[in-house]
């Protein structure tokens, strides 16, 4: 078994009120020296037998129809290793 | 004869009762959908409620776009179905893409309730030809994701296709672009808009006034002289 991981920002233009109001709270908390956050979505996906190209391309067509919105949203896929002691 | 007006009930709809009163008080004929039926029921126009349909998972309105009632909404609102979405309803419109942009959370992160003014800049729509261009209407607005954005060339497009159909007047009450509260697609049928016409038609509660009638009799008159 495998995990992919779709990681959904919102576009660099799009205001982020989330983030400003955590990047707004970190110098009250003793955290000086961080000027911006955004906060997005990550999604670990647990994906039945091999992560070939053809299951890849099938998680990037769900993660632009439905995980992200691509008019206001990017999203970036990425295969991650399982190893058999973490499971 | 009158028309027949369905109104989509999804899981976690609030308003779906209120808009078939608002339907029937216009003399129209309300006709309840249900969002696992893919029959429409031969409707003449359909309206997107308001709530939290699928509780807003994912995003506001991403899980119902994919319910089979929206497939033949979609594919119909394309042929010409009238259809109006408020606020939810609104969400489930631009997340099928049926209108421009997207919606996302109130600038100011808090849940928006009270009594907003507005101005109908088009009255070509199916839904808006009872009001009279620039009319200013008080209707409820309540809402957490109500920020209207779309990029910079859609916007332009949409301002000079006269396709802005309602602006938020005296105060942007969550950050959308161009005071944008309501907009509609090229063809003129769909529209969608966060405020709730359906809380305004009766003058014993609400606003006290009744400025959201025309929309349903708006398009009653249009699907009657059809």
């Amino acid at each position: 078994m495998a995990r992919v991981v779709v990681d959904v920002m919102l576009k660099p233009e799009i205001l982020d009120p989330q983030g400003q109001a955590v990047q707004r709270a970190l110098p009250r908390l003793g955290f000086d020296g961080i000027s911006d956050v955004r906060q997005g979505k990550r999604f670990e996906l647990e994906v039945d037998g091999p992560v070939d190209e053809a299951a890849l391309a099938r998680v990037r067509e769900l993660a632009e129809s439905f995980l992200a919105n691509t008019v206001i949203e990017d999203f970036a896929v990425k295969v991650e290793e399982v190893t058999e002691a973490a499971e | 004869m009158t028309a027949r007006i369905g109104v989509v009930t999804f899981p976690g709809s609030l308003d779906d009762r209120d808009t078939r009163r608002a339907i029937r008080l216009a003399g129209a004929e309300p006709v309840a959908l249900w969002h696992k039926d893919r029959d429409l029921h031969q409707v003449d126009a359909v309206v997107l409620p308001g709530g939290f349909s699928y509780g807003d998972y994912l995003r506001a309105g991403a899980i119902s776009r994919f319910s089979p009632v929206m497939e033949s909404v979609i594919e119909q609102a394309k042929a010409g179905l009238p259809v109006l979405g408020i606020c939810n309803g609104f969400q489930v419109l631009t997340e099928a893409h049926l209108l421009p942009g997207a919606m996302l959370g109130n600038d100011h992160l808090h849940f928006i309730c009270r009594d907003q003014k507005l101005r109908v800049e088009n009255t070509d729509t199916a839904w808006t030809g009872d009001y009279t261009a620039g009319q200013e209407i008080h209707i409820p607005l309540k809402n957490m994701d109500g920020r209207y954005v779309a990029d910079a060339h859609t916007l332009e497009k949409l301002e000079a296709e006269g396709r802005v159909v309602f602006r938020y007047l005296g105060l942007n009450p969550n950050g959308s672009l161009n005071d944008i509260a309501g907009i509609t697609n090229e063809a003129g049928n769909v529209v969608g808009l966060m405020p709730h016409p359906e809380h305004a038609v009766e003058s014993l509660i609400g606003t006290g006034r009744t400025d959201g009638l025309p929309f349903f009799t708006s398009i009653l008159k249009k699907l009657v002289n059809a």
